[in-house]
């Protein structure tokens, strides 16, 4: 029975900016629907108009009924009585979600309160069983525990303890994971499954990552700017899309399995509000005719329950013929031959505790890393928030003595150098960061971000503005964008400014610290497509630090695995990937979600969700640091378990003669 | 972008005030039909006529003439002390929030030390050995830096971490070329609305000195010394107090607007990169 | 939440030390009680004019020596200056505390009032009243308020309100109380209304920030009514920033007492020490001072408390 059916529904946003045009969407009782899309598809101004939440000046028009009930319209004191007992809802960030005035028990006791007409006491009481039931340990002295005392993912159990409270009808979660760790994250998917189970709740999950919907949903919607592109079973959609964005969509997605190299789909998302295009995706689209133009495509059903919103359907019945694969990329050299660019032995990084706690421990942010690079080639470094990878970076960009261990560059030691060196080695160093909206200076035009380092490199006044436009071809960029700053760019554009900055003087290692993790799944397809084409014309070596397993398949040549401070598993992709010798390694691997939805069986009969939460780097763990996690360690044996407890597991060969290395005393030597 | 700002209302109201009153304060003398120096013994304590339009004082002086010095007196402070007290905030802030360290620490200790100080009575202790006159401006600027110094040093700091000044300085920029290139110009609109403010924090000041008998001196004027002159009979004389204390109103109240206006005109950027 | 406290009064208890030192000094260094144009009063003590001719080091030690067991010397008529300052420092007390409290009350009310109604007629009518009321200076607003009560009683034709002086009237308590509310009425209506503005436009301004918060977002969406949400979620952490600012305003509302009690002839600190400038009588500027930076630190730490109380954050750091 369908609890929750929106009709036509339509958000305009002040002064005129239409974010949601015409949506429908139904759900059934107990059923969890995936609604998918990139930023400015109005996946989020979806939710906030079902819940009424949706900022003042907002116009709302159409339907949103609740078991029958329409709830447009509803006055705020009526809506009240809705919310949060038959319709709740889970948010983004449990970081500033929560009041942080309050003790958690606190808030849950109210949302009960206010619904059930319950004591305080007995309030309370249920509180502390719904953080029970959410897995939040020691339940009773967490209840009374203020929202910046728990981790993100254990803020996500509260928010979701709050809205099962009342055991909702419906329940709405936007991007409910995005803020988490992988292996957080495969929990949390996990409680909303349970949490679904439980209640027979329908819910809406609201993610821009298809994997995460392959993962959970049952049906899913894809939007593109504010409107049903396809939508069906998920089995269906994954494996026959027929819209040619969902196509190029699911092509985009870097594999796990590193299987085919997909083909990006040109432009980038419209920005919310864009010209109502008959069909907003028709600029982007390989196949479309002369019907685009007309009309807008109405949903029409290809399958059971499967609806695409295509003036041409036919055209898209083989997807490889709307987005062809790429052909595979030409097969490199062997690396061992090359020389290294830059090798970093046994390096340590701590931090000062922090002022404000008294007996605060130095945070052991970098605990001992040793790795290398060779030219021309990519290593990728993996780890979940706070590991230490990004702290790596920067030790090599500082190119100054390490506080520990020796950092090598180019064959010079970064201890030695002098004031003067030090710049000059900076030509072959460089680096992009994930966010460029905040690593380009908005006041600074594209032409003078591009000519920042020609400049203070000296490079000959008459010579910088044809580099300058040399750059911008490079990265693929039309010479007119020069004289725009960045704020009027798009997120891709900026990306390819910030890499055409990093690339202005002939750098021989860039450092890559997570370059496409801010950007929308077709954009990222095409960054990934011009770094790896970077590589290939520049013979550029590449460091690429990301928390995206996926990523790291497909753009690099050797990876590291990174364990709260320390390199934990080491070596080719194909090696590790296939044959993870590292429990982390495998755990990490497992949490992915993958986006095939066959691939859900295969995982229901393994033990996939890693325990706990990432380690703090402060609160050093004796013996090895996996170990409070390691799911391989309760069946050691206890000679082994022993050698856990007590020894730091150094990194050894996993088979002699490979570099695959693993700091794992359960390997065999 | 032509959308109206939200403070542009403001902005335009506070800055045709302002202008105004500079106008008058400036231009005024060569209109108003008495020299401010003459007496006039035919009329003590006259009301408003055509010859005084504003009436006289006890002594026979022009009050208009007398208000239009003080005016000139309380612009000229409050503009000098803005300049001075922003400027000197931003060189401290700016190098407590990029040298870090010891440096920071010090000058964070002597700004701290100032707001506890209390400073009016501090002021008012060494106005009298300044001699009351533009020996004033310098040290009423020595005590309203320290809360913009502070808001300037926090927000260097957050520069300083900003992933572009991070990248230039990994492209090898110096440190210098930073400060100038990369965060000056991110604190250029907070410290324009913080100098507005402290244009009507120094014109207050130096009243509040004058009211009290430690700015000006006389044959020097201020609209403090106009009021406290009048105070006594106020309620008699009305037209005095009023002559001396609106002007100061008005002027207060347009660098507020303006400020505040700038403010919210501005707040986009400041919250874009804070 | 101890030790935080702890540690902020070590920091403040160093910085006034030093403060209080300096206002010495500087005290010292610019006042000279016998030199014109401020002659010594006729009863000033030899002594005084004496020791004026010391090395500013020696005169310091002997006063700070004085200071820490409780002696703040003798003013220019050879007085001790320690009964004077407690008793002035009584009247001062009195019209500060009643004026600040009621004044940052009403101001923070009226902001989030102001902030919830935002842009509506009384969220203009109140940001009019604050952008005039930021304008007018004590000393004029004091004035304005003496001719307003003046209106009145001719009007009512009884003296409703006293516009000057201190209460002393001897017509047995209740008509001790009943004068002493006359005269107190004014000038801590005038102390209110001066600290009102700037704290409605502060709390008008953090409210905003507020109002569109995710958690505010999250109580609304569990169902409590916008109104309710602000309350119970937002106003909360909309008054964590608002203690730094009373720390800020203490200084100012010293100020406001100064010129207050000038206006309305009350015989508290600030009349007081204004007059020992004119006379250059150094240990009551240096007393007046010391009271003034303990007031100053007093003020922040009371901030830092509240700041305690309203956010567990700055109580029990993040794991």
């Amino acid at each position: 029975m369908s609890v929750l059916v929106v009709r036509d529904l339509h958000v305009t946003y002040p002064p005129d900016l239409p974010a949601v045009r015409g949506l429908d969407l139904t759900v059934a009782g107990g059923e969890i629907v995936g609604v998918v899309g990139e930023s400015g598809s109005g996946k989020s101004a979806l939710a906030l108009a079902v819940l009424g939440l949706l900022p003042p000046g907002a116009r709302v028009r159409g339907s949103v009924r609740l078991r029958g009930a329409e709830l447009l319209g509803r006055s705020d004191a009526e809506l009240a009585r809705v919310r949060g007992r038959d319709l709740a809802m889970v948010f983004q960030n449990p970081l500033s979600a929560l009041t942080p005035a309050h003790p958690v028990g606190d808030q849950i006791a109210e949302t009960i309160r206010l619904h059930a007409g319950a004591t305080r006491r007995a309030a309370r009481t249920r509180a502390v069983e719904l953080l029970d039931l959410v897995g939040i340990p020691d339940a009773p002295r967490s209840a009374r525990a203020y929202p910046h005392e728990f981790s993100g993912g254990m803020r996500q159990r509260v928010m979701i303890a709050m809205a099962v409270a009342n055991d909702p009808v419906a329940i709405v979660a936007d991007e409910p994971t995005t803020a988490l760790d992988v292996t957080v994250q495969a929990q949390i998917l996990g409680l909303l499954r349970a949490a679904r189970d439980a209640t027979g709740a329908a819910i809406v999950l609201i993610t821009h990552d298809l994997g995460v919907v392959a993962e959970v949903a049952d049906r899913v919607v894809v939007l593109y700017a504010g409107r049903e592109a396809e939508s069906g079973p998920v089995r269906d959609v994954y494996r026959r899309p027929r819209m040619p964005y969902t196509i190029g969509l699911l092509g985009s997605l870097p594999r796990l399995d590193g299987a085919r190299r997909p083909a990006p789909i040109p432009g980038a998302p419209p920005p919310a509000g864009g010209p109502p295009a008959p069909c907003a995706f028709r600029p982007r689209c390989p196949v479309g005719g002369p019907a685009c133009d007309v009309a807008p495509p109405e949903p029409v059903l290809v399958g059971v329950g499967h609806r695409v919103a295509c003036a041409d359907p036919a055209a898209t019945l083989d997807p490889s013929r709307v987005f062809p694969p790429a052909p595979a990329a030409p097969p490199r050299p062997p690396g061992d031959r090359r020389p290294p660019v830059l090798r970093v032995t046994g390096l340590v990084r701590h931090f000062p505790p922090r002022r404000t706690r008294p007996r605060g421990r130095p945070v052991r942010a970098v605990d001992g890393v040793t790795l290398e690079v060779r030219a021309g080639e990519t290593l990728g470094l993996v780890g979940e928030s706070g590991c230490g990878k990004t702290t790596v970076l920067m030790e090599i960009l500082r190119l100054d003595r390490p506080q520990h261990g020796r950092i090598t560059v180019l064959g010079r030691d970064t201890a030695t150098l002098t004031a003067s060196h030090r710049r000059a080695l900076r030509r072959d160093l460089q680096v992009v960061f994930q966010d460029p909206l905040s690593s380009l200076d908005p006041r600074m035009r594209v032409r003078a971000i591009l000519a920042q380092p020609l400049r203070t490199h000296r490079v000959a006044r008459a010579a910088v503005p044809g580099r300058v436009a040399e750059l911008l071809d490079l990265v693929g960029l039309e010479p007119a964008l020069a004289d725009r700053y960045p704020g009027a760019l798009s997120s891709g554009q900026r990306q390819r400014v910030a890499i055409a900055r990093a690339l202005a003087l002939e750098p021989r290692l860039v450092l890559l610290d997570e370059p496409v993790a801010s950007l929308d799944v077709s954009v990222q397809a095409q960054i990934m497509d011009l770094l790896q084409d970077l590589q290939a014309r520049l013979g550029l070596a590449y460091v690429f630090v990301s928390h995206d397993l996926a990523v790291v398949r497909r753009m690099a040549d050797r990876v590291a695995v990174m364990y709260n401070g320390r390199i934990v598993e080491q070596g080719a992709v194909g090696a590790v990937y296939g044959s993870p010798a590292h429990p982390y390694t495998r755990a990490l691997l497992d949490a992915v979600p993958v986006p095939d939805p066959s691939a859900r069986d295969r995982a229901d009969g393994r033990q996939r969700t890693l325990r706990g939460d990432p380690p703090d780097p402060s609160a050093p763990v004796a013996g090895c640091r996996f170990r409070p996690r390691c799911p391989a360690f309760p069946a050691l044996d206890a000679a082994t378990r022993r050698r856990c407890e007590r020894e730091e597991p150094p990194a050894l060969p996993v088979v002699p003669g490979t570099d695959q290395d693993a700091a794992c005393h359960r390997v065999p030597r | 972008m032509t959308r109206r700002l939200p403070g542009n209302r403001r902005t335009t109201a506070g800055a045709v005030l302002l202008t105004a009153l500079f106008l008058a304060a400036f231009l005024g003398p060569l209109v108003a039909p008495w020299d401010g120096e003459r007496i006039d013994y035919a009329a003590f304590r006259a009301p408003p006529s055509a010859a005084h339009w504003l009436g006289t004082t006890q002594s026979g002086r022009d009050v208009l003439a007398l208000t239009l010095q003080g005016m000139r007196t309380s612009l000229l402070v409050g503009l000098l002390v803005a300049v001075l007290s922003t400027g000197f905030a931003a060189a401290v802030g700016m190098t407590a929030g990029v040298l870090g360290g010891w440096a920071d620490r010090l000058l964070m200790f002597g700004a701290d030390l100032l707001l506890v100080l209390p400073s009016f009575l501090a002021v008012a202790a060494l106005a009298p050995s300044l001699g009351g006159g533009p020996g004033l401006v310098p040290l009423i600027a020595a005590f309203l830096w320290m809360i913009t110094a502070r808001m300037v040093r926090a927000m260097t700091l957050s520069l300083n971490r900003r992933d572009y000044v991070r990248a230039a300085r990994y492209l090898g920029v110096g440190p210098v070329r930073v400060v100038v290139r990369h965060i000056l110009p991110h604190l250029a609109s907070l410290l324009i609305v913080d100098a507005a403010l402290n244009v009507s924090l120094a014109i207050l000041t130096e009243s509040g000195l004058a009211y009290l008998g430690f700015g000006a001196q006389p044959p020097d004027v201020s609209l403090g010394t106009l009021i406290a002159d009048a105070r006594a009979a106020a309620p008699v004389y009305p037209w005095l107090f009023a002559a001396a204390a609106g002007p100061l109103v008005l002027i207060v109240l347009a660098v507020n607007l303006l400020g505040d206006g700038l403010r919210d005109a501005l707040d986009p950027a400041i919250a874009r990169c804070s | 939440m101890g030790s935080f406290l702890l540690r902020r009064l070590a920091g403040h208890t160093v910085l006034a030390l030093v403060a209080v030192s300096l206002a010495y000094l500087l005290a010292a260094a610019a006042l000279h009680p016998c030199e014109p144009p401020a002659p010594p009063p006729a009863a000033a003590s030899a002594g005084a004019c004496r020791s004026a001719g010391e090395p500013l080091a020696g005169r310091y030690r002997a006063w700070a020596t004085g200071v820490l067991h409780g002696d703040f010397g003798r003013t220019l008529d050879g007085e001790p200056v320690a009964g004077e300052l407690w008793r002035r420092l009584w009247v001062s007390a009195r019209l500060l505390l009643a004026g600040t409290v009621l004044g940052c009350a009403g101001g923070v009310l009226l902001g989030v009032y102001a902030a919830v109604r935002r842009d509506a007629a009384p969220d203009r009518i109140i940001t009019a009243g604050t952008f005039l009321l930021l304008a007018v200076p004590v000393f004029v607003l004091a004035v304005l308020a003496q001719i307003a009560a003046a209106e009145l009683d001719e009007a009512t034709g009884v003296r409703v309100v006293a516009w000057a002086g201190e209460p002393g009237g001897t017509f047995g308590a209740l008509g001790r109380a009943a004068d002493g509310l006359r005269h107190l009425a004014l000038p801590t209506a005038v102390v209110a209304l001066s600290q009102l503005a700037v704290y409605c436009r502060y709390q008008r301004g953090v409210t905003l920030d507020v109002l569109g918060a995710d958690h505010v977002r999250t109580a609304r969406a569990k169902g409590l009514r916008r109104r309710d949400a602000l309350l119970r979620h937002g106003l909360r952490a909309a008054l964590v920033p608002m203690t730094t600012y009373f720390a800020y305003t203490a200084g100012l509302a010293l100020l406001t007492g100064v010129f207050t009690e000038q206006v309305f002839g009350w015989h508290g600190l600030g009349e007081w020490v204004v007059a020992a400038i004119v006379r250059g009588d150094v240990n009551v500027v240096a007393a007046a001072n010391c009271v003034a930076a303990v007031a100053v630190v007093l003020a922040g730490l009371a901030s830092d408390a509240a700041r305690c109380l309203l956010d567990p954050r700055v109580r029990t750091p993040a794991p």
